[in-house]
């Protein structure tokens, strides 16, 4: 049943990264991209990280690859694009090597160091026994607001940055030169 | 799991996740297109997801998954902040590609 699970999840990953990369209409890119990202998130859930599994669909399928189609048909950039010429000559026969070559190194990598994987921590609890559904959550939670709280903290600064930042980005220059002054005053 | 059909072990899971990553790598090298290529980027950043949660689930320890959860975030912020310079580069060029970069040059 795990097998079958990974070889599904796995199938669903590479064919929706390789239709990412292959496609040529920037709408196909981004829906191959959410049948990656809902691979993703079935392996989550078979690694016992139920949360963010729930985080992966809701955040990145939900928001960020809709935020990409928003973005696409604004711009009206939503014409394919002509991928049989390549305006460099070796820049795929490059590109395929240095992807090969970057597989097999951590691939390699991962395959001598595989007897050193030792359990080191307290265990991450299954979701079962009388702690109840929510044990994942439970202590996610716990060590996010105990060891990580002032990260967390940073990390919405970080969000206040990047909504200001992109508010000023994105803006249209409302007339004159005078947008920039009255963009920062607010 | 006592028949003869393999479960797969953490090593199946972080071989996969260097496969995403050397896709979404080559898909940056090769496409043009700047939405596509931050797509790529995505694929990327979600292979070292898996990483993450793999080994939190092999090493028992739940700062993985924590780690995780800043990492979604902190590529949330990249997605928007990206996507605005993407936006305000072609709203006035609408077919500029990778190769006109030095259109940022001021």
């Amino acid at each position: 049943m795990q097998l079958f699970v990974f070889v599904c999840a796995a199938a669903m990953i590479l064919v929706g990264a390789i239709g990412v990369i292959v496609r040529s209409h920037p709408v196909h890119a981004a829906l191959s991209l959410i049948l990656t990202l809902f691979g993703v998130a079935v392996l989550f859930v078979a690694q016992d990280a139920h949360f963010l599994a729930a985080v992966q669909v809701i955040v990145y399928a939900g928001a960020i690859v809709v935020l990409f189609l928003f973005v696409i048909m604004l711009l009206g950039v939503d014409k394919a694009e002509a991928l049989r010429i390549d305006p460099v000559k070796v820049q795929r026969p490059l590109a395929a090597i240095v992807g090969l070559g970057l597989f097999g190194l951590v691939a390699a990598a991962i395959v001598r160091s595989r007897d050193s994987l030792v359990v080191r921590g307290r265990g991450i609890d299954i979701a079962s026994g009388d702690t109840g559904h929510d044990s994942n959550i439970r202590q996610l939670a716990n060590d996010l607001f105990s060891n990580h709280v002032f990260a967390f903290e940073v990390t919405s600064v970080l969000l206040v940055i990047a909504v200001v930042g992109t508010v000023l980005l994105a803006r249209r220059p409302r007339s004159g030169s005078a947008s920039d002054t009255s963009a920062g005053s607010k | 799991m006592h028949f003869a059909i393999a479960s797969p072990t953490t090593t199946w899971y972080l071989v996969l996740a260097a496969l995403l990553f050397a896709l979404g790598a080559v898909g940056v090298l090769v496409r043009r297109n700047p939405l596509v290529m931050f797509m790529c980027i995505e694929l990327m950043l979600n292979a070292v997801n898996l990483t993450f949660v793999a080994l939190a689930r092999k090493l028992g320890d739940i700062g993985g998954q924590t780690t995780v959860f800043f990492v979604m975030v902190v590529a949330a912020a990249e997605v928007v902040v990206g996507l605005g310079i993407i936006v305000s580069i072609l709203r006035r060029r609408p077919s500029a590609t990778a190769d006109d970069i030095a259109e940022l040059k001021g």
